[in-house]
């Protein structure tokens, strides 16, 4: 049957900010499907609160909100827009809950729009857990013995019957939140407690434990005729205990016999049609008992998922892309197969290599918080590789995480045999390498996989590395080792750092002798059918094997490199600034080449660049795809667009011969480099605050104490605010000191304390500037610029100052020599601008800038560091006549706001500082700051301003003169204040009564345990210095954080939320999209500028 | 032990020998099945085949005595990026190694076989010789352009049993059925006993009226090796019974013997169709089926008669990726036939209804 004519607009939602849980994928199913629903000719209303998507690009959807993913603001899109119909599917859990929520509350029936992919039935079933039970029963189908409670009263009877451990799971929640295994019964009635507060209806599902059971999961897709095919079979290495997300998973399977796998392919088709998903793509999981094969269901979800996004990288099949076409009326026989052309979506992919994904974790920016691996998802994003054995793939997985790791190296540090058996039983972020080093100290290999519950299978690949990098160890020196054994090492996967360090040598040593003994990589293609048909689509892996398919072509070619995993400070603005530079140079004429390892970004889309290598970001891989395309006619290699992972290769690879196009090596160095850099600043006469580079721990505290407490400490050489401290006196220094020994040099800054912060955004093509944004941030100086709120057009800056801005970035990319985009942060204090820093490359704020004032930021930059000037770029239309601070002020605010992830570490302070722990952002636009900054907030989720309530304030000692307005302006507006002695003493001599609680220690009832009664709606909390108030300050904002009470820590924050609820009261809430606010600024721009 | 492949047009392959050592012969061809190498390597329609499995890791899970499909290793070698040197599962017995050298087959593993699937997709099936003797390329190369190819070859005669045997209906016993047997796979037999038959299984050369004196609410014709024009008595035999007007059901060569016997034309494919993800739509129901497949060479769809010997004949099946047929009914007698696998066995269950459409056809026809 044909698509559906009766529908002409869809209404797509997002997933909104990047969260542990819910990362870039979403962006890469939602791409998909807009892209595919246009094609067909349907209009496409989007709406997602992430700034820095692809799919929020003004020409990906006909309508786009950048409006918070909240049934309340998805409802004003819907009386906006009245689409015909809501496709939910796209938006993680997220886009699913909003979806559900609008259904149930009567606003789909209300403006006639009709859901589809999943209808609401379907949508209970597969979350209740209870129904979805009861309906596995109905079909016959093993689940775990379980009971739903809405009291630990009711769990307990349950954990009597069945003995522990028990896994328990909270209702309807994202990633695993409030989930946990229990072990005895304390540790049981503590999460059945948190799990019941932490699910929307609070009730939590026991679970008899399936601990150890080997975990799979099938990917797949079902049509209205019900036609249903697997595209995807997924082992995980982890045994079940482990969430997936955080599990190492490999496809396909690799332990089941095809007896077990078609039980398990008719099982999740049944799952499928009784859950009633009537089309589209669904993951089920699945749990087998190793010693008797006996299967259960563990859970469905009924859209596009993370695995799904890895489902489809693995095999080349795109599941978002085609669940959209069903949801539309299309069957899967009517659709064809983009890879092969000649065939057809209704078939299930094979492939002919192995696939391997291994999360990422940030355990690093939460140091108090556990490690060990559990139900509840902790991993913040994930690497995949391709080889053609699972060694092989694992082997360069491994080396994608750019933790540090170069591979498998046999070490485990210092841990003793005891402590050895105790870290492979217990699952962690790097026992992959433990089980490496108990192979190598010579373990049997049966006791490692009882230890772990890793599959013997996989345990004895492990051992096969393992025994031929001892071969490689044996042979003590390079010129020793053959090309057979050179090509052995390499086939399973070993990296030339790893030989490198067996044989004591270099890594440019082990490539050189690769290369003369001719053991080289090919590159081989992914493309659905393990190459029964011809294959259109150059998506490529390298393996060694004996043929290569790639085919240059002869026109003028750039490699780009992506940005690797997402982690805290490097995640999906990155991948955009990388998509974009394709796309501009694809327009340009160029072939465009993408190296990534990222599975779940819109970069790594077989049809995103022309030739997709799916690549680790180091430099023997890249090199190697250099080689290959050098073929061609390579231009050179753009670093810039992926953050840290590809400008940390600038170096070698330009030593390598690779051209680097754009900013050069050197110019990096320059700035990044404190003493060169200061130099220069010196020299162009611009201000910034006093510091230096220590060398030594003494060094460092002279330092600080000559240029005067507070002072900015930081490792040099670090993204994302690392180990970044404001340091306030010389004991605080030695205790910093401590912490961070062995980091090398330490950068020492004197600390502008309360300067106000920018961040500016600009491409310099040589001799000309282009600002595209200033951003004020909200928060002081001192707080990560990823973690603060910024406002852009700045709204307490003169022009005055703006226009000096301008002058200093231009005048510093000028003697820095950069070509493309720079990104400067200044902090502004009693009219003197300071410079901060400067990265002469792709910035996290860039797509929000773009998203802000309509200028693709990126492609400018792509398309300068390519040859072309600015000049050019405005005949030909890409960039405006004016820039960010020559134009006209824009008629509306845009706000960025910081989302992080403590709800997902408990016991972490949620205080902001200087090292950055955000793990996304969500845009709040309006044309009134006030309402642009609520629905910042509105957006994260974790921060919904209440329009009244009960306002909890505890503000240090320093900050209690500036607090005094702001509460009276709360009182006035209707909020009743709470506050502990000092603060309430302050505010009653100000005339504004507050109601008198307890601190930590003073006895109960604590503020906490107002905050856990749901009697606070807002707390307002600055810390102080000291490390009293501080203990206290920590109690008050972790339980604010568990019991998703909005907590603001910073003055200008708590004046900005002021403004934020005063929006909401006045209920000018309205929505817009971003081509209206587009086009506004462009109509302005020509109004006032005029070619 | 050094390998040595070499394809018929002289393309070379080396790699480390596995399962017995020696020379062997065949036609290559390549199956893309991500799992069920057991099935495959025992599934009589293997017969002379050297088959790739295009996925690297074999062997992972090892063997066991359930999931064989004859009593042997019925491929002539075994050709693989990677050989598990372990085996995991609860039900395994033996490693795949060792499975192949107690039954004399030859392996060859550590081969790029995405290589060698890319050049038999260009060129075709060919025939091809795996030594751990013989490692002179030229000299195997020669030693292979003197061996058999497939076409004209018939090898479903002696693929299956010898004598008759008899395998009882699970259950109640509702019908009789004669199977010929051209090398069976076990699954097959299986679901016919699972569905209510009583199944007398004949050597592939049975006189037809020794089968009809045995009278049989059903016939039903196996899978087997070769090219089913070689197997002439097998298509006289099947003309015979279609004269009785008895119930008849065909799998893959089952199918291509049928499809001759109502006038229809077989012919060799490129490379044929072997894996366990072909997509096949079910004319009737428009539906489209996941399917196992293991055949070099098919019935022309062109070619069945409008007005035939046997009345006339309709294509049920085609494959989407292709359009070759895979399916045929005779509309004037109570006789169909399917190219693929709906025993699956390896593969998915999609087509598992075929043996429901078998039961009715001989309900139909009491």
């Amino acid at each position: 049957m044909p698509k559906r004519d009766d529908i002409e607009s869809i209404l797509i939602l997002g997933s909104g900010p990047i969260v542990i849980g819910q990362a870039c994928e979403f962006d890469y199913s939602g791409v998909q499907a807009c892209k595919a629903l246009r094609r067909e000719g349907y209009r496409v209303i989007l709406v997602n609160s992430n700034p820095a998507t692809i799919m929020t690009d003004p020409d990906v959807a006909d309508a786009t909100y950048v409006e918070p993913l909240q049934a309340a603001f998805v409802e004003k899109v819907i009386a906006a827009e009245r689409p015909d119909a809501l496709l939910p599917t796209l938006g993680g859990q997220t886009g699913l809950n909003v979806g559900l929520e609008l259904a149930e509350s009567g606003v789909l029936a209300q403006y006639g729009v009709e859901l589809i992919g999943a209808g609401v039935d379907a949508i209970r079933v597969a979350e209740d857990r209870r129904l979805f039970s009861e309906a596995m029963a109905e079909i016959g189908l093993d689940v775990a013995a379980a009971v739903r409670a809405t009291s630990v009263e009711e769990a307990q009877a349950f954990a009597q019957e069945h003995g522990f451990p028990l896994l328990v799971r909270a209702s309807f929640t994202l990633g695993g939140a409030g989930s946990g295994m229990a072990h005895d019964q304390a540790s049981f009635d503590r999460l059945v407690a948190e799990g019941i507060a932490a699910s929307p209806i609070g009730e939590v599902q026991v679970d008899e434990s399936l601990l150890g059971w080997k975990e799979y999961e099938l990917e797949v897709m079902r049509d209205h005729a019900d036609n249903c095919v697997v595209i995807c079979s997924i082992e995980n290495l982890d045994a079940m205990g482990v969430h997936t997300g955080d599990s190492i998973t490999v496809a396909p399977a690799q332990t089941l016999t095809d007896v077990e796998y078609q039980q398990m392919r008719d099982a999740a088709f049944a799952v499928m049609r009784r859950v009633g998903v009537a089309t589209g793509g669904s993951n089920v999981q699945f749990a087998v008992n190793p010693a008797t094969g006996r299967q259960v269901v563990v859970e469905m979800n009924p859209r596009v998922s993370r695995s799904s996004a890895l489902a489809s990288k693995a095999t080349g099949f795109p599941i978002a892309k085609i669940a959209a076409l069903l949801a539309v009326g299309y069957t899967l026989d009517e659709i064809p197969n983009d890879i092969t052309r000649e065939t057809l979506a209704a078939f299930e992919p094979v492939i002919d290599y192995v696939v391997t994904k291994i999360p990422r974790f940030a355990f690093e920016k939460f140091p108090t918080a556990d490690r060990e691996l559990t139900t509840r998802m902790k991993s913040v994003g994930e690497v995949m590789a391709i080889g053609r054995t699972f060694k092989e793939s694992v082997g360069k997985a491994l080396r994608s995480l750019e933790d540090g790791t170069i591979g498998f190296t046999g070490q485990a540090g210092d841990l003793d045999d005891d402590a050895l058996r105790e870290a492979l039983r217990i699952p962690h972020e790097r026992r992959l390498l433990d089980v490496d080093a108990a192979l190598t100290r010579g373990w049997d290999p049966a006791e490692v996989a009882q230890l772990t519950g890793y599959d013997p299978w996989f345990v004895d690949q492990l051992l096969q590395i393992v025994e031929i990098r001892r071969e490689v160890r044996s042979c003590e020196t390079l010129r020793n080792v053959d090309a057979t054994l050179l090509r052995r090492a390499k086939r399973v996967g070993l990296s030339d750092a790893v030989l490198a360090a067996v044989l004591h040598t270099t890594e440019a040593a082990v490539r050189q002798r690769r290369r003369e003994q001719g053991v080289v990589p090919v590159f081989k293609t992914v493309d659905t059918c393990s190459a029964e048909f011809q294959a259109h689509t150059p998506y490529h892996y390298s393996t060694y094997e004996e043929e290569t398919e790639v085919e240059v072509s002869g026109r003028p070619t750039v490699v780009i490199l992506g940005s690797g995993p997402n982690r805290i400070g490097q995640g999906i603005e990155f991948d955009y600034c990388c998509v974009h530079a394709v796309l501009a140079l694809r327009e340009a004429g160029f072939d465009t080449v993408m190296v990534n390892c990222n599975p779940e970004t819109v970069s790594t889309d077989y049809d995103t660049a022309d030739r997709l290598y799916f690549e680790p970001l180091t430099l023997e891989d890249v090199l190697a795809v250099t080689d290959v395309e050098a073929a061609g006619d390579l231009r050179g290699v753009l670093v810039q667009f992926g953050g840290q992972t590809p400008l940390k290769l600038a170096h070698a690879l330009a030593e390598a011969g690779v051209p680097i196009l754009g900013t050069p090596p050197e110019a990096i160095d320059r700035a990044e480099d404190r003493g060169r850099f200061g130099a220069i600043l010196d020299q162009l006469g611009i201000p910034q605050p006093p510091g230096a580079v220590a060398r030594s721990l003494d060094e460092a505290v002279t330092t600080a104490q000559r240029i005067g407490f507070p002072v900015l400490v930081r490792p040099s050489y670090v993204l994302g605010g690392r180990a970044m401290e404001i340091v306030y006196d010389t004991d605080h220094m030695h205790d910093w000191l401590e912490r961070n020994a062995g980091e090398g040099d330490v950068l020492v800054d004197k600390f502008l304390e309360s300067a106000v912060e920018v961040d500016v955004d600009a491409v310099f093509d040589g001799s000309e500037v282009f600002v595209g944004g200033v951003m004020e941030h909200i928060e002081e100086a001192g707080v990560h610029s990823g973690d603060s709120a910024c406002v852009l057009p700045p709204y307490t800056l003169g022009r005055g100052q703006q226009h000096r801005l301008r002058d200093y970035t231009a005048a510093i990319a000028e003697a820095l020599g950069t070509r493309g985009l720079i990104n400067i942060q200044y902090a502004i204090r009693d009219d003197v601008i300071h410079v901060l820093e400067a990265n002469p490359r792709a910035s996290r704020t860039t797509p929000f800038v773009s998203k802000a004032t309509g200028v693709p930021l990126a492609k400018v930059a792509a398309r300068v560091m390519t040859g072309a000037t600015l000049a050019q770029l405005r005949d030909e239309g890409l960039l405006p006549p004016v820039d960010g601070i020559t134009g006209p002020e824009p008629g509306h605010v845009a706000v960025k706001e910081a989302v992080l992830p403590f709800n997902r570490f408990q016991g972490v302070d949620t205080m902001l500082g200087p090292e950055m722990r955000s793990t996304g952002e969500v845009m709040g636009i309006d044309t009134d700051f006030g309402v642009a900054y609520a629905k910042s907030q509105a957006g994260t989720n974790a921060m919904v301003l209440p329009a009244k309530g009960t306002v909890f304030v505890s503000i240090a000692n320093r900050d209690k003169r500036a607090m005094i307005f702001p509460v009276k302006r709360l009182v006035e507006l209707g909020f009743e204040v709470m506050a502990t002695q000092g603060t309430a003493e302050t505010l009653r001599r100000a005339g504004v009564q507050a109601r008198l609680v307890h601190k930590v220690h003073e006895g109960t009832p604590t503020i906490v345990d107002h905050i856990a009664a749901g009697e606070v709606d807002l707390v307002l909390n600055t810390p102080s210095g000291s490390t009293g108030t501080r203990v206290d300050g920590y109690e008050i904002r972790t339980a604010a954080v568990s019991h998703g009470v909005p907590c603001i820590t910073t003055l200008s924050g708590i004046l900005a939320a002021i403004q934020g609820i005063e929006g909401l009261r006045e209920n000018k809430v309205g929505v817009r999209s971003l081509q209206d606010y587009h086009a506004e600024l462009a109509a302005l721009r020509l109004s006032t500028h005029p070619h | 032990m050094p390998a040595l492949l070499v394809l018929e047009d002289g393309t070379t392959f080396r790699g480390e020998g596995f399962g017995a050592g020696g020379t062997t012969f065949g036609e290559v061809v390549f199956n893309t099945a991500l799992s069920g190498y057991q099935e495959v390597v025992t599934d009589p329609s293997y017969r002379r085949q050297l088959v790739t499995m295009t996925y690297p890791h074999q062997g992972n899970y090892g063997v066991n005595r359930d999931d064989a499909e004859s009593h042997t290793v019925q491929a002539s070698g075994l050709i693989v990026r990677e050989v598990s040197r372990t085996t995991s599962n609860h039900r395994s017995e033996e490693s795949l190694d060792g499975y192949l050298a107690r039954h004399g087959v030859v392996g060859i593993s550590e081969v790029d076989t995405r290589r060698l699937t890319r050049r038999i997709r260009s060129v075709g099936a060919m025939r091809a010789g795996i030594s751990t003797e013989i490692l002179d390329a030229d000299e195997l190369v020669d030693r292979v352009r003197q061996s058999p190819g497939m076409e004209g070859a018939d090898l479903a005669t002696g693929a299956g049993t010898t004598e008759p045997y008899d395998a009882p209906a699970e259950g109640d016993a509702r019908f009789r059925v004669v199977a010929y047997d051209f090398g069976m796979k076990r699954n097959i037999l299986r679901l016919l006993t699972g569905a209510g038959c009583d199944v007398r299984v004949v050597p592939a050369t049975t006189d037809p009226d020794d089968v009809l004196a045995h009278e049989p609410d059903g016939v039903f014709l196996s899978n087997g090796p070769g090219d089913p024009a070689a197997v002439k008595h097998g298509i006289a035999a099947i003309g015979r019974l279609l004269q009785e007007q008895t119930p008849l059901f065909g799998i893959c060569l089952g199918h291509q013997l049928l499809g001759r016997a109502v006038g229809a034309q077989t012919y060799k494919m490129t490379f044929g169709h072997r894996g366990a993800n072909q997509p096949v739509r079910n004319l009737a129901s428009g539906q489209v089926e996941v399917t196992s497949h293991n055949h070099g060479f098919a019935v022309a769809t062109e070619s069945l008669p409008g007005d035939g010997p046997f009345g006339a004949v309709e294509q049920t099946h085609v494959n989407l990726n292709d359009d070759v047929n895979e399916g045929l009914r005779c509309r004037d007698v109570p006789a169909f036939s399917v190219q693929y696998h709906p025993e699956a066995a390896p593969g998915p269950h999609d087509a598992r209804y075929l043996f429901a459409d078998f039961v009715s056809l001989m309900e139909g026809a009491r």
